[in-house]
């Protein structure tokens, strides 16, 4: 599924990596808790509803590259300042963290475990 | 090469500089994505302790042709049963902490797994000191 499917179906806006919506996802993790992202062993979509400049920092460190933000969090300006170092993509949703999950689940995205 | 980074103390958004800048110098050098990953990540989980436990602290880094040697030493409360403090789960975080996606008593265990050496020495009152290192090769 490309990104820009994702958005499509989230409803989502597009805050940074819109030159990248082309490229295809095919896995995603779904966790609040940077503790528990830190420990992936691959490179996984993530879904959070933990929105400050630590959900950065945290892909940034774990080389994860996509953030979906669920719940109406919407990334701020240093935020978005910092993941452009990172050519990262940040999309934001208002749907919440279970309907987010289960209509990716449903178009065919992978879990990690 | 000899780096050294300054934690600040409760400054959450600060927790990570020293782990970026380790993470470009080491991308520079050509060392191999899957080792700058162990690296980093054991590096940010030791900066974070240092803020979300400490009251924040140094951290030094040596980078050699074979290895990077790095040590977070914290001015703090200390850690009075490491044993304990290394089990997976076992946390005393904040709710600041908490919010802030830590707290899952991860973080030691992580940097074990991720480290060839972990060195973890304490002083109740005084600080803790974490030293770390991992093989290029
Ligand atoms: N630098 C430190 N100074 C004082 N206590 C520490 C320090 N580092 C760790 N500890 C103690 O050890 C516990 C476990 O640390 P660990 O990093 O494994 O988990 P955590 O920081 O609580 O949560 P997580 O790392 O998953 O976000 C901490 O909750 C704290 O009680
Ligand atoms: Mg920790």
């Amino acid at each position: 599924m490309t990104l820009r499917e994702i958005v499509e179906k989230l409803n989502a806006t597009v805050y940074l990596g819109q030159s990248r919506l082309d490229e295809d996802v095919t896995t995603a993790f779904a966790s609040d808790l940077m503790s528990d992202v830190l420990t992936l062993k691959d490179t996984p979509m993530l879904i959070t509803g933990l929105c400050n400049v630590q959900t950065i920092r945290t892909c940034d460190m774990a080389t994860l590259d996509i953030v979906v933000f669920v719940r109406n969090k919407k990334p701020t300006p240093d935020m978005v300042e910092l993941a452009e170092d990172n050519d990262m993509v940040l999309i934001a949703t208002s749907y919440s963290m279970f309907k987010t999950c289960g209509l990716l689940f449903d178009a065919g995205i992978q879990p990690l475990y | 090469m000899h780096q050294e980074y300054t934690v600040i103390e409760g400054d959450f958004t600060n927790a990570g500089t020293a782990s970026s800048s380790v993470k470009k110098t080491l991308k520079q050098l050509g060392v191999a994505p899957q080792i700058v990953k162990r690296v980093v990540v054991a590096l940010y989980e030791a900066e974070v302790n240092a803020i979300a436990h400490a009251y924040g602290g140094k951290v030094l880094v040596d980078i050699e042709a074979d290895k990077i040697h790095m040590v977070v030493a914290d001015k703090g409360p200390g850690i009075p049963d490491i044993a304990q403090a290394m089990q997976e789960g076992y946390s005393t975080a904040r709710p600041e902490v908490r919010d802030m996606g830590f707290g899952a008593g991860m973080g030691l265990p992580n940097m074990q797994k991720n480290v060839d050496v972990l060195n973890v020495t304490s002083e109740v009152g005084v600080g803790t000191t974490v030293e770390m290192i991992v093989n290029f090769v």
